[in-house]
């Protein structure tokens, strides 16, 4: 199975994925469209993505977190197209049989999709415009670099 | 000949997703660069040093390119 979709994100299914016996720790992480006071009212973001890349890296990375951590179990999913305000667009899920591990292979792994993984998002604005957004967070100036 | 992918806002600034481009190897991708600013119609709007890809991996601009590879061009990332 890929790891993007265009579905709501499940986080039962995800840790579902990871579930093992021999696990005693899972970590959830879901980043999630945010609306907050100093972001000019976004009802909802569009990600695009360069998708056959983002699998594959999603794979190196996902194989780098199983060669620090080898009794982690590491799922991920990223929701490409609309996602609205409050909704997850991206869930990873860690289990490993203790907590440090489970918490660091999560944290790798988000860390290393901010770097790495090939997705870009476009914040819809409550007064109807619509802008890229920067890796800092902020609306892309329009034009060349 | 290589496949060139524009995405993202690279797309909306050039016009275009993709583009099949003759380059005379040996290349790098630094040249891919160049000559899609040079050759392409709206190619200047393109960063004289952008992120880039090739065959689904990150590369730096010094990395050879071949025939037949696939040289994706990506705006600052923004993912998660």
């Amino acid at each position: 199975m890929g790891h993007v979709t265009t579905e709501p994100i499940s986080p039962g299914a995800l840790v579902a994925l990871v579930a093992a016996p021999e696990c005693g720790g899972t970590c959830l992480f879901l980043g999630t469209v945010r609306d907050g006071p100093k972001d000019g009212g976004v009802t909802g973001i569009e990600y695009t993505a360069y998708e056959a890349m983002v699998d594959a890296e999603f794979e190196r990375i996902l194989a780098e977190a199983r060669r620090q951590w080898p009794d982690a179990r590491v799922a991920v999913r990223h929701r490409l197209g609309l996602v609205p305000t409050e909704e997850a667009s991206i869930g990873i899920a860690a289990a490993a049989p203790h907590r440090g591990e489970a918490f660091a292979a999560c944290r790798y792994v988000i860390e290393a999709v901010k770097q790495r993984i090939p997705v870009w998002k476009k914040e819809l604005r409550t007064d109807g415009s619509a802008l890229w957004v920067d890796p800092q967070g902020r609306p892309a100036v329009v034009g060349p670099e | 000949m290589v496949r060139l992918r524009f995405l993202a806002r690279y797309a909306e600034l050039l016009g275009r997703e993709e583009a099949m481009l003759d380059v005379p190897l040996p290349a790098t991708v630094a040249d891919v660069v160049r000559r899609v600013r040079d050759e392409i119609p709206g190619g200047e709007r393109l960063p004289e040093r952008p992120m880039a890809a090739l065959n689904l991996k990150h590369v730096r601009l010094d990395a050879a390119v071949g025939d037949g590879d696939e040289v994706a061009f990506l705006p600052p990332l923004a993912g998660g």
